[in-house]
């Protein structure tokens, strides 16, 4: 089977396979389309070769970085962001048990003070991770909590601040521009070297993860993304286009909703689950 | 939603309607294209396949080709195999049956239950009904908090769980409590599951035996890509749906998840979720969608 030679049947199937996966009909057609045309002026190969070329293209798409995680700071500081139910304020948590496991004192602050609970959501997870949690009540400023939340870091000595966002369109104006706001508070108090900020992306998203990309680092700087919810059938192909297109390395990926289901990104298992030999 | 499709659409339909007279070469030619703007609007690649199957027997028709109009004819046909995937006519919600009627929403996690539950008791309530809230989402740290205050804000009966209650036991209480206030609708708000979760599946095949609600919809976000389709329809054959609720349809995405879920479901959009406030909620109306998606 796998040493079958190519022919136009199989590219049908290996396109299907691709868009099944939401890599994306661009990505797609710009690794098949000049296979095809070799198939047709009569060039042979198997599909096995076919299958590694075609996972070492997707691979060599997906950023690296040396860049160190979290990166160095007195705190450093990861702030999340995406557009709404992503998996933010869970994904925080799981991070946070990960740095403490490895030896670093946390902070989670509750920026999201506009969804319904958001707060309590952020403060029954700092209880679970056992993790000290900044908050101010429901509607304050965001930029107020986050200065909060990183001044109290600076004077007890605590390694990494996590902020949660609240979830918002990339589309909306007024909600990029509160993103901004709280970026520059960030900014009064850390260098630029002790920040992260990370895209958060929710695997069964579709091709709108690109522009999810593109609006909000035309507006801040991102970072890296974390892909969640790949413990579904979704195999979150399109985070291979949005860390191409924006030089975007992948941190890590979610895979539940229990606080050690979140594992370092590892690009070969990525891609061989979108394309399985 | 939908406007970066009728874009696309509408520059294929823009080279037909150039060329004047057609072949079956620039018929196929222009579905082709048709086609790869239905993909990048993340419609499920099975469901584009037939879709343009279904196109392209009809507008090989000599009856097509050799008509003077063949483009008008062809995006004719276009929206009519729209209009018939997205679903006929508008359908309300089924109110019927043992009194309080129960509104049993599910779907994925993060897609919008909660919130939507809270925008549908709203949207009742301004239609005259006397609606009550409740949470069977025991796991999502603050979930039920979340759903209390939301009915705080819409002004409805929330039903409080005892700590321990199990969904079965939250729920048939919430009815007890709607039936004591005179509430005629049960609108029941569940924990956010993966489709291929057998444990929570099964709980929610046991919610819906035991309390027979009149309407199960899933709520489903519209930025959903090619997985939609796996997704729906689990939930409809393990399940068994009445309809589908569409959210976050106010930003870019291009919802090819709406076209996909109806089709292999078969089961009508009955609402769009159009933001994060409480009334940013509208019914679905498929033939207007239809025609906004092809820019008629
Ligand atoms: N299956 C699965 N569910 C997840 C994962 N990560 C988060 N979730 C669930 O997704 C839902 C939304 O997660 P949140 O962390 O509240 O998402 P958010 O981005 O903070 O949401 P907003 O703040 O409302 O924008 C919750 O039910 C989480 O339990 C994951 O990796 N897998
Ligand atoms: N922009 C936008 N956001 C929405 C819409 N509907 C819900 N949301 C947001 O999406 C996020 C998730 O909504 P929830 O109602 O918590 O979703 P859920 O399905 O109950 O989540 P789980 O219970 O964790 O599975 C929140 O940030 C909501 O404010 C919508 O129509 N538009
Ligand atoms: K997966
Ligand atoms: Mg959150
Ligand atoms: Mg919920």
């Amino acid at each position: 089977e796998i040493d079958k030679i190519v022919d136009l049947k199989t590219i049908e199937e290996l396109e299907e396979t691709l868009i099944l996966a939401d890599v994306g009909v661009e990505t797609t057609l710009a690794l098949l389309d000049p296979i095809k045309t070799k198939i047709l002026q009569g060039e042979t190969l198997t599909v096995k070769e076919l299958k590694s070329f075609l996972k070492e293209q997707l691979i060599s798409f997906l950023k690296d970085t040396n860049k160190p995680f979290p990166p160095p700071g007195n705190p450093s500081v990861l702030f999340f962001l995406g557009v709404n139910g992503v998996g933010k304020t869970t994904t925080i948590a799981k991070l946070g048990k990960i740095l403490k496991n490895n030896g670093y004192s946390v902070l989670l602050v509750a920026a999201d003070t506009f969804r319904a609970a958001a707060i309590d959501q952020l403060k029954t997870w700092g209880e679970r991770i056992e993790a000290p949690v900044c908050a101010l009540q429901e509607g304050a400023d965001p930029g107020a909590v986050i200065y909060q939340g990183i001044s109290y870091a600076q004077k007890n000595k605590i390694d990494v601040v996590l902020i949660d966002t609240a979830g918002r369109l990339h589309t909306k104006y007024n909600l990029i521009e509160e993103l901004k706001k709280m970026v520059k508070v960030i900014n009064k108090l850390v260098p630029q070297e002790s920040q992260e900020n990370i895209l958060v992306l929710d695997a069964t998203t579709g091709q709108n993860a690109l522009s999810q990309a593109q609006h909000f680092s035309s507006a801040i700087p991102i970072h890296s993304v974390i892909i969640t919810k790949m413990d579904g059938t979704a195999k979150g192909g399109i985070a291979i286009a949005v860390s191409h297109k924006y030089n975007l390395p992948i941190r890590f990926i979610g895979l539940g909703e229990k606080p050690e289901d979140l594992i370092p990104f590892d690009k070969n298992s990525f891609v061989s689950a979108i394309l399985p030999d | 939603m939908f406007e970066s499709l009728s874009d696309r659409l509408e520059s294929v339909f823009k080279k037909f309607r150039e060329k004047g007279k057609l072949d079956s070469d620039d018929i196929k030619k222009g579905l082709r294209e048709v086609r790869l703007a239905l993909l990048e609007a993340d419609v499920n690649y099975k469901v584009v396949k037939d879709f343009i199957s279904r196109v392209e027997n009809r507008a090989l028709s000599s009856e097509v080709i050799e008509s003077l109009t063949p483009f008008q004819q062809i995006i004719k046909i276009v929206y009519e195999e729209l209009v018939k995937t997205l679903g006929g006519e508008a359908k309300g919600l089924d109110l019927g049956g043992a009194k309080p009627a129960k509104i049993l929403l599910a779907g994925l996690q993060g897609s919008g239950k909660t919130t939507t539950a809270a925008k549908l008791a709203k949207f009742l309530k301004k239609k005259g009904h006397h609606p009550l809230l409740v949470s069977a989402d025991i796991y999502r740290p603050a979930a039920i908090e979340q759903l209390k205050i939301l009915a705080q804000k819409v002004e409805v009966p929330f039903y409080e769980p005892k700590s321990n209650e199990k969904p079965l036991e939250i729920v048939k209480n919430a009815i007890e409590m709607a039936k004591e206030n005179g509430r005629d609708i049960v609108i029941i708000d569940t924990a956010g599951r993966l489709h291929i979760d057998e444990d929570l599946m099964q709980e929610l095949i046991e919610l819906k035996k035991t309390f027979n609600p009149s309407e199960v919809l899933l709520v489903a976000d519209a930025m959903m890509g090619q997985d939609s389709v796996n997704v729906a329809k689990i939930f409809n054959e393990r399940v068994g749906l009445t309809g589908i609720i569409l959210t976050k349809i106010e930003g870019d995405a291009r919802g090819g998840a709406a076209l996909s879920i109806k089709e292999v479901t078969g089961c009508p959009i009955k609402f769009l979720g159009t933001g994060e406030k409480l009334d940013a909620f509208e019914v679905f109306y498929p033939e207007r969608l239809a025609g906004r998606i092809l820019g008629m």
